[in-house]
């Protein structure tokens, strides 16, 4: 297990290697009982003197630490807190406690659809999320054809999302993410997009980013692209840092687990 | 397995650049300064949601973009017609004026709210997925209601010299009035657009309220023709003073008085602080509630 280190000590110049740096993380959702509260049932729940929210600890300190360049692996069964830690590292959801400290631009590719608007037209969309993202539109216009190229959309970048079939949106979606020229790519389980040529494509412009000395923080639930693409990898199991370490040795342990505890001992092992 | 300690290669300086610490601010303020940078810097997506929106309404009617003028003009026929009829047909072309010029500025306010009180929710996808300040949805919708406003002043301006109202440097004062009403717009829709991620029946009570509002403003008659026992209940209403403003200087051609002018500016810097205060210190619970 990594220790957590002295939260209170600012980071010195020379303790700024690393990338990602996560301390003591917390994160409490206080999800509402209904999915669109209204007026009307509030004021009758407070009659009742009810609970408005119910509290899910999603991720419970959680510490460690990415160097830069390095590439993280995130493993865990559904529902261990891999995508809230993702995003909160991207900053999108706020600790309830701990420190995240990220050095350098993010781009994500995260589980629950990316920001696209299925009214508008895949060229609206990109342009629109990069805005969104920090990025000028110098910076997006230089980007835009590497996007459309990679993502091979050619003429449906005018047309509404909506016509969009889900492979082509996971490939818009995929584009975007490794294109934006990021320091910091956050994936979660979104490899396996596409046909099998893209998914060989996405896996190839993956390692290329490797190369490249970005840092990555991957999720999967494919051990084999952990073990190919990852130099270190975490195993986060009912919002706890369970284990971390040599990936070899973390998937070791967490399919031993599963084994034991799961009916299901296989793992899913595309790309 | 602990951190690595040192970095496998030299480290670029543009890699410093960004640096992002997130820590826990559940209630207050995050630090204003930051994060007005970081609105600024994103000004640009605010300026492209609010121009793809546009492109977007009324693209396949047959009127298509006509729609921007004919909408407001429709509805100041409405109106004039009603209190024509009210009024058994007393009103003439100055009052047209002030009708139309009152109703299309209610209308840059009344579109900023509505527009403004639902960007949160329908950006909802976009909040779940990328970190930026979310004041820019309800500020481009905003944007989006002004982008509207523009073509009925053009509207204005023909109804304006048809009345023979007359046409000199006074007309300079609808500038810091509009500047105003924008900011006060921008207050309010900041204020309406957070409060309905925790109660999503405010945008169905908000026509019914605007509607009110539209009533018990100073535009289908004016500030002077109020009973006097109504007149403590129209300047308690923070559009009086703006929309008084607005058209004393159009219609009656004079200067805004003093007093209604510094009424309208602290009504619409307050309605600012309070709406800005109250959405940035909730957004980043915006995530978890959508």
């Amino acid at each position: 297990m990594l220790s957590v280190p002295a939260a209170a000590v600012r980071p010195e110049r020379a303790d700024d290697d690393f990338a990602i740096r996560v301390d003591a993380l917390s994160l409490v959702y206080r999800t509402a009982l209904e999915s669109r509260p209204t007026l009307r049932s509030s004021i009758r729940r407070f009659g009742r003197r009810e609970r408005t929210v119910r509290e899910i600890h999603a991720l419970d300190d959680v510490s460690f630490s990415v160097a830069h360049g390095k590439v993280l692996g995130v493993v865990g069964a559904n529902g261990a807190g891999k995508s809230t830690l993702m995003r909160t590292v991207a900053g999108i959801l706020p600790p309830t406690a701990g420190r995240v400290e990220v050095h350098g631009r993010v781009s994500t590719l995260l589980a629950l659809g990316v920001g696209f608007n299925r009214e508008l037209t895949g060229r609206q969309n990109v342009v629109l999320g990069g805005l969104a993202a920090g990025l000028s539109r110098e910076q997006l216009r230089a980007k835009y054809e590497a996007i459309v190229a990679f993502a091979e959309l050619g003429e449906f970048m005018d047309m509404p999302m909506r016509t969009y079939s889900s492979g082509m949106y996971g490939r818009l979606a995929f584009s975007v993410a490794v294109n934006m020229d990021p320091n910091i790519l956050l994936i979660d389980e979104a490899l396996s997009v596409g046909d099998a040529r893209f998914r060989k494509k996405s896996f190839r412009k993956m390692r290329q980013l490797c190369r490249q000395a970005k840092t990555i923080v991957l999720v999967s639930h494919s051990m084999a692209s952990i073990r190919t693409l990852c130099d270190e990898a975490i195993w986060m199991h009912e919002g706890k840092l369970r284990m971390s370490g040599d990936p070899d040795a973390v998937i070791a342990a967490y399919t031993d687990f599963l084994e034991v505890d799961e009916d299901d001992p296989e793992t899913e092992d595309d790309v | 397995m602990s951190r690595v300690a040192t970095p496998l290669r030299p480290v670029a300086d543009d890699e410093y650049a960004e640096r992002h610490v997130y820590e826990p601010h559940r209630v207050g303020i995050p630090p204003l300064p930051k994060y007005m940078r970081e609105l600024w810097k994103r000004r640009e997506f605010a300026v492209e949601l609010s121009r793809t929106t546009l492109r977007a309404q009324h693209y396949k009617s047959a009127l298509g973009q006509l729609w921007l003028v004919v909408n407001p003009l429709m509805l100041a026929l409405v109106y004039f017609v009603l209190v024509s009829i009210l009024r058994g047909g007393t009103r003439g072309p100055v009052y047209f004026a002030h009708l139309l010029a009152g109703l299309f500025a209610f209308h840059l306010f009344s579109q900023s709210v509505n527009q403004g009180a639902k960007s949160v929710v329908k950006g909802g996808k976009l909040i779940l997925n990328t970190a930026f300040p979310r004041t820019l949805l309800p500020i481009s919708s905003v944007m989006t209601a002004f982008m509207r406003f523009l073509p009925t002043m053009a509207v204005y301006a023909v109804v304006h010299a048809a009345a023979g109202l007359p046409v000199g440097p006074h007309l300079l004062w609808a500038i810091p009035i509009l500047v105003l009403l924008v900011i006060f717009a921008l207050g309010v829709a900041t204020f309406v657009s957070a409060a309905q991620v925790y109660f999503r029946d405010i945008s169905s009570f908000l026509p019914y309220v605007m509607r009110i509002w539209l009533y018990a403003s100073p535009i289908l008659y004016y500030v002077e023709e109020v009973p006097d026992r109504y007149k403590p209940l129209i300047y308690a209403n923070p559009l009086t003073p703006l929309l008084g403003s607005w058209s004393d200087v159009l219609i009656l051609a004079r200067a805004p008085q003093p007093a209604l002018l510094l009424a309208a500016a602290a009504w619409a810097f307050g309605a600012l602080i309070v709406g800005m205060l109250f959405f940035i210190s909730r957004e980043r619970e915006f995530a978890v509630r959508l």
